[in-house]
Formats: C-alpha cells, structure tokens, sequence
C-alpha cells in the first residue's frame, strides 16, 4: 500500500465557455476567432469614456440553453455587477459579471467513473460575463501588446463544487460537459483557440478527514490532458509536502505543459478586493417562466437520453454508442442513414469505422465530409446484399466524399459489381491455380493458409469485384474435393 | 448683436434671419464675439473657430432645422467626434472620440451648431467650477465669484449671451445650482429621458444630461430635440417624446405646489429665503395651490449622495490609465508604476478625493456599512417623494442656499462645498426631473434661483409652472 | 479588520488611505496621505449620521425606475472601427496593437 492511499484529493473546476453568439456580449462587434489585431473592436468594447453596455439577447438565450441542459435553477431576477481590477487587457479596468445574483445556480453533471458506476458532480453556479482581450509578451521584455478582438466576448462561468476526487474524474467531467455544450451549439467548446478555458482548485487530505485541505488554483492548462496531466503532478506534489511534514500555500500556480510541472505564480501584491457592485449601466433582468420553458422545450436530446434511446431503438454495443452519439452531429447522420437502409450495426461499423477514418484524415466534422446520409446507405446496403465487396465498397466511399458522386453511378461507371457469376469466377480460379502450382500443392496438404492466398490472388486478378466467398468455394470444390 | 446677449433661441434666429448671411460667415462672427466676450469669464476651455466653422458648413442639415444656425455650448464632457474632449481633466488630455453623443447627434440633426469645450469641474467633480485643470471660470455677474459647478462653463456662456443655450450635465446639481447661480434656466430631466450614451460618465445611475437656456420656453424646446429613447443606452426609457413646448401655459390655476418644510432651514441666506418666499407667494397669488408637505429623508440625500456618485465614479474613472488614450506618464518603468504615476500626475485633487472616498465605501468589508446603506436610504428618498407626489403636481424649494461665493472660498473644505448641493440632489437619488429659474437677486445683485420638481416623466408640469413664474415675474 | 480602518466617527487611518490608493492606482506623499485622512474622516464622519434610519425593511435602490428591465439587443453585427481609429487615441503602439510597459 502507497502512502498516497492515505489522502484523498479535493479538486473543483471553474471551466469558461465562450459563447457561440455572432456578436459580442455588450456591442455589435463580431465574436469571429482568427481576425488580425483590433480590428473587432469600437467605442463599446475598447471602454472608451462615455459608452454604454447593452445586453446580447442570444448571449443571455445561450446562457439559459446551457444552465438548463446542466439541470440549474434559473434565477428569476438577475443581474450584472462591476468587478474592479486593472490589467492592461481589460480595458474600462472592471469586467461586467455577475456576484450575488448569477443567472444560474445548483445543477450537476454525470460522470462514469473507470469501474463503470456513475458519480455525480455538483455545479455551483453559472454565471455571465465578458472576456478580455489578449496580451503578447514577446517583443524583447520590455513592452506587451494589447489586442483587443477577444475583450466583449459572452462568456458563461461554470462553477463546480468540489466532488471531483481524481484528476480523471476532472478529465471526464470536462469531456461530459464539452459534449452537452456541443449537444446544445452553445460553443465550439475549443481548448486550443480558448473558446473554453479550465482553471482548477485542487486541495488534498487525510482520508476520513472533513475539514478541506488549503487549496491550490492551478491555470494555463491548454488541453484536457493537461488538466489531467496538471492535477496529476499537483495532487503528487501536495501529498509529498504533506508526507513530508510541509504546509501547503494558498497561491495560483501556473501548469507548464512542456516542463509537466505547475510554478508558483509570483505571489499577488495585493490581496483580491474586487469591490464589486451591481453595473449601473445595465438594468436588470426578469427571466420569466415563458421564456425559460421556451428554451427548455428547444432543448435537444442530449447525450444521456440520446444514449438510452439508442440502446433501446438499436440494440448497439455500449461503446460503439459512446463513439456514434460523442458529437450530436454523427449521432443524427448515423440515425439517418439507418432510416435509409435498417441494419443498425453494419451501419453502426460503417460510421464509427471507415467515416470516422475520412473526418480524421481530413481534418473535418461530419458536415465537411459532405456525405448524404443516403449514400452510404445505399453503399452498406449494397455491401451487405453482396452488390460490391467489402473492399470495393470501401473505395466506392473513398470517391464518394472525394468527388461528391453518387456511390451507384461510380459503380456503374467503373463496372465496379461484384462478380457472382459462376462461370467467370471459374475462368479466373483456373488461371489462379495454373500460376501458383505451390500453394495449391500446400493445400492439398491440407495447409488451411494456402486458402486465404489463393483467394487473395482471385480477388486480386478480379481487381477485387470477385465473390470472395464464391472464390472460396469453388477454389475448394476443385482442389480439396 | 446686443439682443443676442439676451434673448436666447428666438434672439439667435432672427438676427440670423435678418443677416442673409452664408452659415460659415454668421457663425465666424458668433464665434469672434464669443471670444471677445469669454476673455474674463473663460466659460470656454478653448474656441476653435476653424473647426466651429467647418462643422456649421458641413452639416447636411436644411435651413428649416429647427435649430439651424443656432450656435450651443457643449460641456467639456459630452462627446463629439474627432473633438477634444477632456472633462476638464489632464488625464484625458488629447482625448479625441471617435463617436458621437446621441445627444450630439440629435443637435446637429437638428441643424445647431455646436460650441464644444465648455469648462467645468474636473469630471464634474464639484460645486463651483474651480477644480478644472484648465482654471477657474467666472460668474458673468461678479468676476470675483464662481458660477456654480459643475457646468459652470456652460451657465457662464449662456448667462453672458455667447451661446444662445448650452447642454450640461446633472449628476447631483450640477446644471441646476450653476443656473440659479448665473440667473438662467437650468433642466434636469427624469433619468432616462435623455441618452447617456456619450457623456462621460461619473456617476451612472444619477448622471442626466439637459439644456441651460436663458428662458422656459428655450428648455421645453431643447429637452425636446435631445430627449428620447436610444437603443445604445439600456437605462434610456421608450416613453414617447411629448411636445412640450405645448406645455409653455401661463395658467396654473389650481394646480398643488408642495412647499416641503425640510428645505427651509438653518443656513438657508435671508435673501434667498425672503426671495423664495415672495415667489411661493406669486404662484399662490396666480391661482397655484400651496401645500406644506414633508420629505423627511432630505436631510440625509447628501451623505447617501457622498458614498453612492464616488463609489460609481471610482469605478467608472479606473478606465483611465494611460494604456488606450489620454495621458500617459512617462515617468514609470513597470506596468503598475505606468498606472500609477499616470493616474497621479492626470488626475486633479478632487478627483483623487472622490476617488479615494468611493474607492473606500466600496472595498472589502464596508459595502454593506456604505454602498448598501446608501441604496437603502435612496430608497426611502424616493419613497418620500412618491408620497409627496400623491397630493401635490410638484414642491417648489430654493435651488442653492446661498448665492455665488467668492472664488477659492471653499476649495479646501470639501463638506461644506459639497453642502451646497443639498437643494438639488435628493432629485437626482429620486431620478424625478427638476428645474431651476431664476427669482429675483439678493442684495449683492446675484442671481437667486428657484427649483421645481416633479414625478417622473412630469417634464411638462415642470414647463408649465416654470413658464408661468417666469412670465408672471 | 474593521477596528484598524474606521471608528465610528467614520475616522480612517493613514494605513487606509494608502491601502485605498493602491486599489485605485493612485500614490501620495506622506502629506497628501494626512491630508487626504483628514478631509475623508470628516466626510465618512458626516456620513455616519445614515445610521439613524432604518431600513432593516428597505430594498436597495440601484435602478431609478422600476420600470427599467430586460433591455437588450439583437445579435447583429455592427460595423467595427478600423485599426486606425481604434488606436487613434493610444498613447503608444506598434503595429496594430496598443503597447504598455512589459506585465510581470
């Protein structure tokens, strides 16, 4: 038994997700990633004096969309408070959040836990707020750069509690909500592009203990596995103080992803005093129960019921539903194509298999593959029905995301259907045997491999249209008897 | 050109009328004589004539704009484009906004022209005008004393005829205390009448914007150009624009005036109260009736006042740092130290006071001593009034206890210069619109003003007493 | 905390007064620090007379009207300002980008 059986690991997750909205949060500047510096920016949300906020009404509908889907309670009355700090890429030098009265509080999240049981995670409360924009320090240590694109974006400030005992609980708790944010088209939920960002609080203490252990923030984790990766190191690092008799410091430590290490942040001068108060210059918000059942009823299905549904409907294997329904987008275009052709499975291993392959190769989501949903029904179902062999069909798939052509005129065209024709897959067996004298030898020697070898070379001679189990067969009834 | 001096709107565009000249010769002359008369006063922080001029023949505006031609001072702290615009301060020096007020917008849709760079208190942080980085501006009545503040710049230029009316801002008095100063018409309409977008901000939730005239029936017809609800300002309120100079009646007859007793007390000058007493006595002579009515909190809007604008101010003033725009101290080797010494050299003395004071109520561990408290007793503030206001169409009180002061008497003790918005600052807790009109003079011959108030969005009564005082005087 | 910054005369320390400048990016000098001690003590000083009303029952007013609510937008886009005029005002920049002495 390892001395780190004794403790136990307190970790809570604050995670930011940008909002999908066209505009930012407070003005009509667009909220695109990518555009060159400060050209997304007007009086509004480069806090020039005298401007005034007024409030995006997708911003605060996508806020709902995703409190709801997280099982929160919607606060009637909401508001906006100022939070007072300066830094340069802020630039009015207070954020617009919210404090006492955040939009949504007391929801919770599903996690499977490694032994297949399922744990709940709290969610504390979310709230909105604006992003600030983004500073370069690389121009030879004296200045930073300030763009301001990023400042204005909607972000929703998703609170866990602190139920997350190991760093792959966090890992997971963060994969579920990045799905149902997806599920909803709330965010693009990206971790590179930092349209959703994670900060976690990771304390640790002896088992049994109730009292928390002094609790350590951890930022600057870019991917999930850094937040796993992160964790990791911090819960070792704080169970070797402790171990060794050490006291643990409260401060923020920042991960280095290239080192696998957390820093210490150079401690604050000043402890936070944020001064907040409600934001003069936004009234508040009465969210009624019309609107909020209006959203809730817009809601799609989201991952749990989805995957319930599909072990209902499809009797799939539990995995293969995990990897179909993991973006809402391939679950719906897989149901699709069972509507066209009602095989669940072959469908099932078409999609998670050889689709998959061409998003990953490409690099696109199920709509950049530009496949419809009949095709490859019309495909697997000439597979299955012996139409094309298993091979062809394959190629078939590959032309028909590469071109855009219909899978029955690329078979036509290219004389693609399989042979079954008795009498022409004898002509090429005849050829195959007179050209490989030793491996018919080796079969009738009872070497069950030579099989698979000569059917290969009549699959191959047939540039793969052959009926591979016709082959087979009569392969056998010639030499074997 | 002597009927300029005093005759307003009217006054303006019948000389205007009368030259036959092109827009840009007339308003080269306005803007000349403005300087020639500004010498003293320095109600202006600067006249540029060139781009005056140039704006007045750009405008795209018709000669049948309502305020075509007509030139109005603008406060240092409005916005217009490409315009200085310094709020009186060292921090925003250089400060040119690439966008215009709504109100600016409204004006030169109108046709006006537009008298930018009226002096003021720094940020509007005062009662007499003096703590502009630029100096002091002078009461047109008596060099020697103050205009009131913090629009003292734009009272002074429309008190000495310069301009034919002028937009200020009110945050606690500040437009209403300089009129009753001055001897003009000083508005503050209902908060939310008139956009905010483009005024700088010092205290959000109390800061209004309205015209300083030199009659009633001007302010009816400015509030009307630059009232109404805009989509960029979320506390602007979508109430229609009545007509109000339809309200300009000379009948009060039988309208109830509320004469609240906590408004006549100690410290309160003899002249000012005998004056304010002849005129409840005019009104009530014009049919007007007279009711004694109690605010009871009244004594209590100056320190509810003295947490809630600084608390706000020291939040929407953290903006200027000296990283976007404005002044940047070139003394700072770190980001903080830029911060810093940026602040420290840009900011005036009371700014950093107000700063300090609101920077203070709000810090952690005395919000809800100060901040709340504060938000608490507004309530009751506004309470009081809603109560008043089911018996009476509005109170008449004075508008400052006292006239002008001399220049430098109270700069170093703050209480009592902020005492001299008691008058006026229960309205802006309230957010109901309130005027000031001058009644009369005290012995020195400085102007004494008169305040009405009324509920909210009761612009019209407000017009209709005020019109009716002024015209029965 | 609250026994070191005010007493019930709404009287502050000096420690305060520098403390409160921090937060607010100002700085003064040992003077300006008295002075400034003074002047705010007398103003929390008469502040303090708030005390006497209740308002155990009272809501906050931090909205005039109580008809002002649910204000918002459309999610349309509006045209930005170009670089230029967006860093028109900067007091430093290099590139397209406003520039500050280096954050630590």
């Amino acid at each position: 038994m390892s001395y780190r059986d004794k403790y136990e690991t307190v970790i809570g997750l604050e995670v930011h997700v940008q909002l999908n909205t066209k505009t930012k949060v407070f003005c009509g500047c667009s909220n695109l990633f990518g555009a060159g510096p400060n050209t997304q920016v007007c009086p509004v949300c480069l806090g020039m004096p005298g401007v005034l906020p007024v409030l995006n009404k997708q911003a605060l509908a996508l806020s709902i969309k995703i409190a709801l889907a997280l099982g929160c309670d919607i606060q009637k009355n909401m508001k906006f408070d100022r939070k007072n700090y300066y830094y340069p890429d802020l630039p009015k030098n207070y954020q617009i959040s919210q404090y006492d009265m955040p939009l949504a509080f007391k929801g919770c999240i599903d996690i499977e836990l490694e032994d297949g049981s399922a744990k709940r995670i709290g969610v504390t409360r979310a709230h909105m707020e604006e992003d600030a924009g983004k500073l370069m320090h690389d121009t030879g240590g004296v200045y930073s750069l300030v763009d301001l694109n990023r400042t204005g974006t909607p972000l929703l400030e998703i609170v866990s509690e602190p139920d997350i005992r190991t760093p792959q609980e966090a890992h997971s708790y963060l994969t579920v909500l990045k799905q149902i944010i997806k599920y909803l088209g709330a965010s693009d939920c990206n971790m590179e592009e930092g349209s959703l960002r994670c900060d976690a609080n990771i304390s640790v203490r002896l088992r049994g203990e109730k009292k928390l252990g002094t609790k350590v923030e951890i930022k600057n984790m870019n991917s999930f596995k850094a937040v796993k990766d992160a964790l990791t190191h911090e819960e070792d690092r704080q169970m070797d103080l402790l171990e060794d008799g050490e006291k643990i410091m409260m401060e923020t430590r920042l991960w280095d992803d290239k080192k696998g290490v957390t820093a210490s942040m150079r401690a604050k001068e000043e402890s936070h005093d944020y001064r907040y108060f409600p934001e003069p210059d936004l009234v508040p918000f009465e969210i009624s129960h019309d609107l909020m059942e209006d959203i809730r009823l817009s809601l799609p299905e989201l991952p749990d019921k989805k995957f319930e549904r599909f072990m209902n409907v499809y009797k799939l294997d539990k995995k293969d539903i995990e990897v179909i329904i993991l973006e809402r987008e391939v679950a719906d275009f897989y149901e699709d194509v069972v509507k066209g052709f009602n095989d669940a499975q072959n469908v099932a291993n078409w999609v998670k298999g050889e689709v998959m392959m061409h998003m990953n190769e490409r690099g696109v989501d199920i709509a950049g593959l530009k496949l419809a949903p009949a095709d490859l029904a019309s495909l697997v179902k000439m597979a299955k029905e012996g139409a094309l062999s298993y091979l062809v069909a394959k190629e078939v798939l590959r032309e028909c995301i590469d071109t855009g052509k219909k899978p029955e005129s690329i078979v036509a065209e290219k004389g693609l259907r399989q042979v079954s024709d008795q009498g022409e897959i004898e002509k090429i067996v005849d050829q195959v045997i007179a050209a490989n004298p030793k491996s018919v030898e080796d079969l009738k020697a009872g070497k069950e491999n030579a099989i698979s070898f000569l059917v290969g070379q009549v699959m191959k001679m047939s540039k793969g249209k052959a009926n591979p189990r016709m082959a087979n067969e009569i392969l056998r009834s010639k030499l074997v008897g | 050109m002597d009927t300029l001096t005093s005759s307003g709107i009217k006054g303006f565009r019948e000389w205007i009328k009368k030259a036959n000249k092109s827009i840009g010769d007339f308003t080269g002359i306005f803007v000349d004589r403005a300087k020639d008369m500004d010498r003293e006063i320095k109600g202006f922080i600067e006249i540029d004539k060139k781009s005056i001029v140039s704006r007045a023949e750009q405008n795209k505006c018709q000669t049948d704009g309502r305020l075509w031609g007509i030139p109005i001072g603008i406060k240092d702290n409005i916005c217009i484009e490409g315009e200085l615009t310094t709020c009186a301060s060292r921090i925003l020096q250089g400060f040119r906004p690439p966008y215009n007020a709504t109100v600016i917008e409204k004006l030169t849709s109108n046709g006006a022209v537009l008298f930018a760079r009226a002096n003021m208190d720094e940020f509007a942080f005062g009662s007499s005008c003096e703590t502009s980085c630029y100096g002091p501006t002078k009461n047109p009545h008596d060099l020697s004393r103050i205009p009131g503040g913090s629009s003292g710049g734009s009272v002074a230029i429309v008190a000495s005829g310069q301009v034919a009316a002028a937009l200020g801002s009110d945050t606690g008095g500040s437009i209403r205390q300089p009129a009753s100063m001055c001897g003009v018409v000083g508005l503050k309409p209902t908060y939310g009448r008139v956009s905010r977008y483009g005024l700088i901000a010092f205290a959000s939730s109390l800061d209004q914007i309205g015209p300083i005239t030199r009659n009633v029936t001007d302010s009816a017809e400015m509030l009307e150009i630059i009232a109404g609800y805009d989509e960029k300002d979320s506390t602007s309120v979508n109430i229609e624009v009545p007509k109000y100079v339809n309200a300009l009646k000379k009948d009060i007859n039988g309208m109830t005036i509320g004469v609240p007793k906590e408004y006549f007390i100690d410290g309160i000058e003899k002249d000012v109260l005998e004056n304010i007493q002849a005129a409840i006595k005019t009104l009530k002579s014009m049919g007007a009736k007279i009711v004694d009515v109690s605010l009871p909190h009244t004594k209590y809007a100056v320190s509810c006042y003295y947490i809630i604008a600084p608390a706000e101010a020291s939040s929407n003033l953290a903006r200027y740092d000296g990283v976007h725009y404005g002044y940047r101290s070139k003394n700072a080797a770190d980001l903080v130290e830029m911060y810093t010494a940026s602040r420290t050299e840009g900011f005036g003395q009371e700014s950093k006071r107000r700063i300090l004071l609101g920077t203070y109520s709000l810090s952690s561990g005395y919000y809800d001593a100060y901040y709340l408290k504060a938000q608490k007793v507004r309530t009751k503030i506004s309470d009081d009034f809603k109560k008043v206001f089911s018996v009476c169409d509005c109170v008449v009180t004075p508008t400052s206890p006292t006239t002008a002061f001399k220049i430098g008497e109270r700069m170093d003790d703050p209480l009592q210069m902020y005492l001299s918005d008691i008058f006026t600052i229960s309205a802006n807790m309230a957010g109901i619109p309130a005027i000031s009109v001058p009644c009369g003079k005290d012995k020195k011959g400085l102007p004494v003003g008169i305040q009405f108030m009324a509920k909210p969005f009761a612009e019209e009564t407000l017009f209709n007493v005020a019109y009716a005082f002024e015209q029965g005087v | 905390m609250k026994s070191e910054r005010s007493n019930d005369n709404g009287a502050i320390t000096e420690d305060v007064v520098r403390y409160v400048a921090k937060l607010s990016r100002l700085s003064f000098s040992d003077e300006d620090v008295a002075k400034y001690k003074k002047q705010i003590g007398e103003i929390l000083g008469y502040i303090t007379q708030l005390n006497e009303v209740d308002t155990a029952d009272t809501q906050p007013t931090s909205h005039v009207l109580p008809s002002m609510k649910n204000v918002f937008r459309e999610d349309l886009v509006k045209t930005s300002l170009s670089p230029d005029k967006a860093l028109s005002n900067a007091p430093d920049k290099q590139g397209d980008f406003f520039r500050v002495p280096r954050v630590i």
